[in-house]
């Protein structure tokens, strides 16, 4: 037997730390860093959290409400298989459910991420954003190509459910290249945080409140044709509808080829984690 | 053996969705010995009888199509709602931005090439409705086949599924809204 010298204690420090540094994701434990969120967490050790607002690199929002996840209450869990096989505890432990984008991971988090209950509830959020809109996807160039899209999909969407909404909202096809589709816009913000923090520009912003909330150019006109736009940005790219388009690009890629053709999106937005494209444009 | 019974219909559609379900090809076969169609552009017979699946394409645009829709509502057992249109209201819904008087003028008073412009408005016409609807704004809807048009590959799914009595279900390859 060896007696733990210093460089021992070390190694155990260090497990330590290791240890404390986990959360626990649909049973399986991963390790993350101080400050990051839980989503970042995932991410990057391959775990998808369903999410249209967040884009790692960028400032959370915590707008879509699709990464709720559910973070299980253990605090009563010793004991817990004796006391509920007695019935006296009921086998629903409590949980509490927070946007994986804006929560900071914290150690020991049980997380419930993949379940039936909050992809049905994802769902619903999906329809709403599709009846918010007008998202007639069979004359949609980003069609194939569309996040928003490719969620529904994951989700197993067939409809949208609610009453459509039919908004009337201004298209903006002043600028030369990029064009603005506001019919499609989900008010994530991406745009507003791409061209901001990314951009160094200050392109876009969100005006109006409740259902008359909507996207507007930072620009003396409100047109794009007199914003610093270009078509490089990442503001532009970030989109994950077909709001943001570069014009005369459309319906390039054959069907059977587009993003979404080949890839599902977990594939996707695991991927866009691991090569952040933000300063390689 | 009493086969299925199974009536379609094309509101707001451009019969694209129909073209599909032929698109199954010969599988039609295999479906038709355990199904039959009751009203249908397919056939001759001019109003829906008591069935088992009723297939609606297309939204609703007119007060005609909100006829229809009801008198397949009242007469089938599962309605469907096949195709963008009769989901969403599709394309055809891209005309809700627009007022329905501005769409007139432009096609009967304006349009290039109109000789002795009037909006035409005999009684056997039926209205347009003031904007395209899908179909479950009007009635209760039991499915949804999405795609625009759905694939046959889905339409097989679909028939298969519900012929033999099982819970219809689309794999996540089959599923497209385009
Ligand atoms: S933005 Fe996406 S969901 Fe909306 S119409 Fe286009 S492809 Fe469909
Ligand atoms: S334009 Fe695109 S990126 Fe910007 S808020 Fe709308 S959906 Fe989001
Ligand atoms: S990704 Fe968390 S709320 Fe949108």
């Amino acid at each position: 037997m060896r007696r733990p010298g210093r460089a021992m204690m070390k190694t155990d420090n260090r497990q330590d730390q290791a240890v404390r540094n986990t959360i626990t994701i649909d049973g399986r434990e991963i390790p993350f860093q101080p400050g990051q969120t839980i989503i970042d967490a995932a991410l990057e050790a391959g775990i998808y959290i369903p999410h249209l607002c967040h884009r790692s690199g960028l400032s959370p929002h915590g707008s879509c409400r699709l990464c709720m996840v559910d973070i299980v209450d253990r605090t009563e869990t010793l004991g817990d298989s004796d006391r509920r096989r007695e019935g006296k505890i009921q086998e629903e432990t409590r949980s509490r459910s927070v946007a994986a984008c804006t929560m900071p991971a914290t150690a020991g988090q049980w997380i419930r991420n993949n379940t039936p209950e909050l992809n049905e509830a994802r769902k619903v959020i999906t329809q709403m954003l599709f009846t918010e809109g007008n998202h007639i996807c069979p004359s949609c160039e980003h069609s194939g190509n569309c996040t928003l899209q490719a969620v529904a999909y994951y989700l197993g969407m067939l409809d949208g459910h609610f009453p459509p909404f039919f908004p009337r909202r201004e298209l903006d096809a002043s600028h030369p290249t990029v064009m603005l589709d506001r019919d499609r816009c989900i008010l994530c913000e991406l745009c507003v945080r791409a061209s901001r923090e990314a951009d160094g520009k200050n392109v876009f912003a969100i005006a109006g409140r409740g259902t008359r909330a909507r996207l507007i150019v930072n620009s003396a006109s409100g047109m794009l044709v007199d914003s610093d736009i270009e078509m490089h940005d990442l503001a532009v790219h970030v989109c994950p509808v077909g709001a943001i388009l570069i014009k005369e690009q459309g319906y390039r890629v054959p069907i059977g080829q587009r993003t979404f053709d080949l890839h599902q999106v977990e594939e996707i937005d695991l991927r866009k984690t691991i090569l952040p494209e933000m300063g390689q444009k | 053996m009493t086969r299925i019974r199974i009536a379609t219909t094309s509101l707001a559609g451009c019969f694209g969705c129909h073209m599909s379900l032929l698109d199954m090809d010969e599988r039609l076969v295999s479906i038709l010995e355990k199904a039959e169609f009751d009203r249908s552009p397919f056939t001759d017979i001019k109003h829906c009888g008591s069935c088992d699946i009723g297939l609606v394409e297309g939204g609703i645009c007119n007060e005609e199509n909100v006829h229809v829709l009801r008198e397949f509502r009242k007469n089938c057992k599962i309605l469907i709602a096949v195709g963008a249109c009769a989901i969403n209201g599709g394309v055809p819904a891209l005309r809700n931005s627009f007022q329905l008087r501005a769409c007139l003028e432009e096609v009967y008073l304006h349009g290039e090439g109109v000789e002795n412009p009037q909006i035409p408005n005999d009684a056997e016409l039926p209205l347009l409705l003031d904007k395209v609807y899908p179909i479950h704004e009007v009635v209760q809807v039991d499915f949804y086949l999405p795609g625009c048009p759905p694939s046959a590959d889905q339409f097989f799914r679909m028939f298969n599924d519900l012929i033999s009595g099982n819970e219809f279900s689309l794999p996540r390859k089959l599923l497209h809204f385009d």
